[in-house]
């Protein structure tokens, strides 16, 4: 037993922590736009990780015409959100009404066009771009930048805003009213299609301001928008579809996790870490980790 | 995603002829036609063809599922790209390779990934069902991807062409064409057969599962046990259209088992229209077809999935049935 635990290289563990609530904070950013579309109109956006990379390459754009990476981020969010309220308007309100499995077909065609049309734009070689702060400090052996910190509070800042918007704002109770009763809320006045528009629209600025702030660590290709989507589908499955909390503490659950598992194996395979706890959600848990079973 | 489509039959009946007559009639002359297109074709449309029909078996193995069943499966790529790699193990291990070993090892390949994705996925319904599909297909990516020992890895294993053989009979090289007729025989078979069960009492109860699947349970079908035994009849399917894809390339790759495949399969099943059975073959001919046409007029580099994408979220809010869904009930009759 004590020779077990000393083989657990303690240093590594305290970095795999951060890295895991770092990565974890910036998922909870993309699942909650996910949870939240899910919640609100019924529609699994299939283009949520297109609309992430797409943040990420405006955030490139708009980082080497001005060098202001906050610039990017709030442009880019701002424009991945208008084109977000677009694609709804064009796309999805036609659907209201059919089979929600529609929509996602809908939404899947959205992002075969966005991610072919930015490879063909861009090309298919990753673009770096640098740390908007380069400080670092010393954890152990490492120089560990202080700007995944600042991302992981930044990401968590934008949350706790959303969140606050959701409880306390006028529009944020009309989403609220809309995923309670939608008929209700169209009683009481609401409009809803525009409530629909604009919750799509939030998801995606969320989408992409976490792709901007996620670009500076791994840089930016055209195939980030997948990997991303899954992640976020796990995260949203186990941690109960709708359910922004739950989101967040799967988020932040399942990114632990694989950065420990990333002590002892190649990252690439420690993405199926997540696949076993989605399956074992599946089984045992099946509306979620982090809601109350239904009675 | 069910409407009833407009019953096109009732010209015919004037004639005098019966509904049956009318199908076989229309399937022999379909049949004509693809049995003579490789001696007409150039060479370049006669592999097209033939990957057509490779590509129309991996939609029609879907439609099962999206078409008859009412779940969309996003893992579709699994299935294929097992059944690639089981038939390239079997290639590859045997000598001389044999072509009806390596159906058979895919067909085991497939059938493998099948049981444990339809084991999980099952349990959930809807959207829930299509994501978890979709997360099983990439681990199986993944681990293809990563076992680099086994798989070949991002290179993917290459191996050579079967003899077509029979014992004691036949054992001839493959040509483009006998290759051609060998692929439309296993396509035609295996409509046949999944026309056959979609109309058996199995196929129906499938059906009553789309059309509501509590009323289904209630009325006592162990409902996950009928959807367990559908995923896993498509997966087959799925698992033979690659076996021929690898013995008509050549090679099987991990890009084969990532999404994009799922993702075309999709896109031919609704392209062509669900719950027909030959609707995704016409889908997987149309896409190809448009695909190669905008390689054709805007050269190589050109994004063809761009205006594709356009064309298909057209389709489902403008032409929801797909190019085929005019014929649906007649079809199924």
């Amino acid at each position: 037993m004590i020779h077990f635990f000393q083989s657990i290289p303690y240093d590594q563990l305290v970095i795999q922590t951060l890295n895991g609530i770092v990565t974890g904070m910036i998922l909870a950013l993309v699942a909650s736009g996910l949870t939240l579309i899910f919640g609100i109109m019924d529609v699994v956006n299939f283009a949520h990780g297109e609309l992430f990379m797409l943040g990420a390459y405006i955030g490139v754009i708009v980082l080497t015409a001005t060098g202001s990476f906050w610039l990017a981020l709030v442009l880019a969010a701002l424009v991945v959100a208008i084109l977000g309220a677009a694609m709804q308007i064009v796309t999805l309100r036609p659907l209201i009404g059919r089979d929600p499995l529609t929509t996602i077909l809908a939404t899947f065609g959205i992002s075969l066009i966005l991610q072919n049309y930015v490879l063909w734009q861009f090309g298919p070689v990753s673009r770096k771009i640098s740390e908007p702060i380069t400080a670092h400090f010393n954890l152990f052996y490492l120089e560990y930048p202080w700007y995944r910190l600042l991302i992981a509070a930044l990401s968590a800042l934008i949350i706790g805003g959303f969140w606050l918007f959701l409880k306390h704002g006028k529009y944020g109770i009309w989403i609220r009213a809309t995923t309670q009763d939608r008929v209700m809320a169209q009683a009481m006045g609401i409009p809803v299609p525009w409530v629909y528009t604009g919750v799509f629209a939030i998801g995606a600025g969320l989408a992409a301001a976490s792709g901007v702030l996620f670009a500076p660590l791994a840089g930016v290709s055209h195939t980030m928008g997948l990997d991303w989507v899954l992640k976020a589908f796990i995260v949203v499955v186990v941690g109960g579809m709708g359910n922004l909390g739950g989101s967040i503490a799967a988020a932040i659950f399942i990114s632990l996790l694989e950065s420990y598992a990333s002590i002892w194996v190649n990252p690439s395979q420690a993405v199926i870490v997540s696949f076993v706890v989605l399956i074992l959600t599946l089984l045992f848990r099946p509306t979620g980790l982090f809601v109350p079973t239904p009675k | 995603m069910t409407t009833a489509p407009l019953d096109k039959a009732m010209p015919f009946k004037k004639a005098g002829l019966s509904h049956t007559a009318i199908y076989w009639m229309s399937f022999c002359a379909v049949m004509a036609v693809l049995i003579v297109a490789p001696l007409v074709l150039p060479e370049f449309w006669r592999r097209f063809l033939t990957e057509v029909l490779i590509w129309g078996l991996l939609a029609m193995s879907s439609d099962l599922l999206i078409g008859y069943t009412g779940m969309i499966s996003f893992g579709h790529s699994a299935f294929f790209g097992l059944g690639m790699y089981g038939a390239a193990a079997a290639l590859l291990l045997f000598s001389p390779p044999n072509l009806w070993l390596a159906i058979v090892f895919g067909l085991i390949g497939a059938a493998i990934v099948a049981l444990f994705v339809a084991y999980f996925s099952t349990r959930l319904r809807d959207i829930y069902f299509a994501i978890t599909t979709l997360i099983f297909s990439q681990i199986f990516y993944v681990i293809i991807f990563t076992w680099t020992s086994v798989t070949g890895g991002e290179n993917g294993l290459i191996f050579t062409r079967p003899h077509f053989s029979i014992p004691f009979l036949v054992d001839a090289r493959f040509t483009s064409s006998t290759m051609h007729w060998f692929v439309l025989a296993v396509v035609t078979g295996s409509y046949l057969i999944l026309r056959r069960v979609t109309q058996s009492p199995f196929g129906m109860v499938l059906q009553s599962i789309r059309e509501n699947e509590a009323r289904t349970r209630a009325i006592g079908y162990p409902v996950q046990r009928y959807k367990i035994a559908a995923v896993m009849l498509s997966g087959l399917f799925a698992g033979l259209a690659g076996v021929l894809y690898a013995i008509q390339n050549e090679f099987a790759a991990p890009d084969f088992v990532y999404f994009i495949t799922s993702g075309d399969t999709v896109i031919f099943n609704v392209m062509g229209g669900i719950g027909t059975l030959v609707g995704p073959i016409v889908g997987a001919g149309f896409f190809q077809l448009l695909r190669e046409l905008m390689a054709r007029i805007f050269g190589d580099q050109f994004p063809y999935l761009v205006p594709l994408g356009f064309i298909f979220i057209g389709m489902i809010i403008f032409l929801p049935q797909g190019l085929l869904g005019f014929a649906r009930r007649w079809l199924n009759r």
